[in-house]
């Protein structure tokens, strides 16, 4: 028995790494392994790219949406909107089910018994949301220009929109995936994210709304961040301006907090 | 010091109290079963030990550290497989190995593991699509792949064909071979009786026997003798030969309500003689692990409660 290969190797070896090479080894292998999962599964590609990148293309070349007063080409428009959209699909919707079903499967159970830890845990999800974010704003920046996207104003802020953008649906998602059955923050995260997309000012501005529906709009963290994306992205485009700003602010810390308190892990 | 060291462990939900002052101890080296019926605080004692509960009273050392208050230090030393799940269903055997090995300073090559429980055909399968028994063995295998000191399994082998069971249980002797503490807990008392080198019966949360598999299944001894023999034999004659009750408990099987002294023994094997009757079986002194577990856990068995 004792000649099997794992007993054998069961031997001291190499010095184990420090603490520090440690801990940077696990959140890389954790990263990258919620990375893979989340461009493995259809539906979150589909979330994620896909349709994104169908509105992005139809609506750009179908004329059949209002714009706001001074745009002329739909895609000047819709860009940062889909871009919104796409932070939005991957820090909420994705973010939200998968966490959910990894609870409901008793992952997210076991992997507290591993040394990897929580706060290691919860930072490689961040990072996976963030690489799947760069991926999605690469095609449908490219996708945008082809469609003769002309982006002007400040891409740094366009950069801080997404990041507060991303704590606040994170929060979310996370908050649904750490309090419903996984079956229903399924059903719950695709409903939010349809509701968000049309109050968000996404792929038509929000004055087409009736006045009550818009305020409320407004007070939303998509509607904010499709603000705040047009605003930076087309130099004081529709709807930016402080107020978006201060919602989303007000979202990326509230949703996550509401998460860390509300979270049971199994 | 044993790897395992449990005082007056109490474990409760609110008014429920799910572990009573329970008592428990586990060596380096050896497999302790943990049994009990469904309810009887088991689940709740194991994942007080691996960090998930806290209990409400008792002192609970695990490789000389507090599971709730040690938590991270002992999650580099302790392997855990649950029940079920706890892996991510788009995962197969191989990226999930090393996925984990990721998480421990010195891991085993998870090749090798692979190949150890038997999975190096479907290492690139998606868990979802693995059977019950290849699910149970990857999750084995995540638990020992950090090498660990102590090891806890909950039921590995339910659901699991037997040669999936064989494999999982050569697997579970090489870690005590190792020097492994494990702690198993099953309702499979075949297993019990074949791999623990320690039982200890749980119910209503409180231990009601403690001890080796022999030594559990001899404690009843000298209470009755058990005997097979043809169906409807002449119980009064031999009764009134042997100066005590025999019953039939089922056909062709027969139980003597007395020691299992030589001479009783003796007594019945000549009566059998006399009437030429063949004697199938002949049970003295001891019984099978399933009539102690039985016996012990009974419902309003409180009387066995002392035993230990």
């Amino acid at each position: 028995m004792s000649s099997s290969p794992a007993a054998s190797a069961r031997q001291p070896g190499a010095t184990p790494p420090s603490a520090a090479r440690q801990l940077t080894r696990a959140l890389a292998a954790q990263t990258a392994a919620e990375a893979r999962l989340t461009l493995r599964r259809g539906e979150s590609v589909l979330l994620t790219l896909a349709i994104p990148v169908g509105l992005l293309v139809f609506f750009s070349v179908v004329h059949v949406l209002p714009l706001p007063a001074g745009v002329r080409r739909p895609v000047q428009f819709l860009a940062p909107g889909i871009l919104a959209l796409a932070v939005m699909s991957t820090a909420m919707v994705s973010l939200g089910i998968a966490t959910g079903f990894e609870r409901q499967y008793l992952v997210l159970k076991r992997l507290g018994s591993t040394p990897l830890g929580r706060p290691t845990l919860l930072a490689a999800k961040t990072l996976a949301v963030l690489a799947v974010e760069v991926l999605q704003v690469a095609v449908l920046s490219g996708v945008a220009l082809a469609l003769g996207w002309r982006p002007g104003g400040d891409p740094a802020a366009a950069l801080g929109a997404v990041l507060l953008a991303t704590a606040a649906f994170s929060g979310i998602g996370l908050t649904m995936a750490g309090t419903l059955r996984a079956e229903v923050t399924l059903a719950a995260a695709n409903g939010l994210y349809l509701i968000l997309l049309l109050v968000g000012g996404m792929v038509f501005p929000l004055s087409h709304l009736p006045g009550a529906l818009a305020d409320v709009a407004r007070a939303l963290p998509s509607a904010a961040l499709s603000g705040a994306l047009h605003a930076s992205l087309t130099g004081g485009g529709p709807g930016g301006g402080v107020e978006s700003w201060a919602v989303l602010a007000g979202w990326a810390v509230l949703a996550p907090v509401v998460a860390a308190f509300t979270f049971r892990w199994e | 010091m044993p790897a395992i060291e449990v005082e007056g462990l109490t474990v409760r939900y609110g008014d429920l109290v799910a572990v009573d002052r329970l008592d428990l101890r586990a060596e380096a080296g050896r497999i302790l079963a943990l049994l009990g019926p469904n309810g009887a605080g088991k689940t709740s004692t194991v994942e007080t030990l691996e960090g998930y509960r806290r209990r409400a009273g008792g002192k609970v050392a695990v490789l000389g550290l507090d599971p709730a208050r040690d938590h991270a230090a002992l999650t580099r030393r302790v392997g855990v497989m649950l029940q079920r799940g706890g892996v991510y269903p788009g995962m197969g055997p191989a990226e999930a190995l090393s996925l984990w090995a990721a998480f421990y300073p010195r891991p085993l090559d998870p090749a090798g593991l692979l190949e150890r429980v038997g999975l190096s055909a479907v290492t690139r399968t998606p868990w979802r699509r693995l059977s019950g028994g290849e699910q149970q063995r990857l999750s084995l295998a995540l638990a020992l792949v950090g090498r660990p000191e102590v090891v806890f399994l909950d039921e590995p082998t339910a659901g699991v064909d037997v040669k999936g069971r064989q494999v999982i249980r050569s697997v579970i002797a090489e870690l005590r071979d190792e020097g492994v503490c494990v702690v198993l807990t099953t309702h499979q008392l075949e297993e019990v009786e074949r791999l623990a080198d320690r039982v200890v019966i749980v119910d209503r949360g409180r231990v009601v026997a403690d001890g080796t598999p022999a030594e559990l299944v001899t404690r009843g001894a000298g209470r009755s003798i058990r005997f097979g023999a043809p169906a409807g034999i002449d119980v009064a004659g031999l009764a009134a030969r042997l100066g005590a009750p025999v019953n039939e408990v089922d056909p062709g099987e027969y139980e003597v309500g007395a020691a299992a002294s030589p001479a009783t023994v003796a007594a019945l094997t000549a009566w059998l003689a006399e009437r030429d009757l063949p004697l199938a079986d002949l049970r003295a002194g001891r019984e099978r692990l399933e009539d102690v577990f039985l016996r012990l856990t009974a419902t309003g068995g409180a009387g066995d409660g002392g035993q230990r």
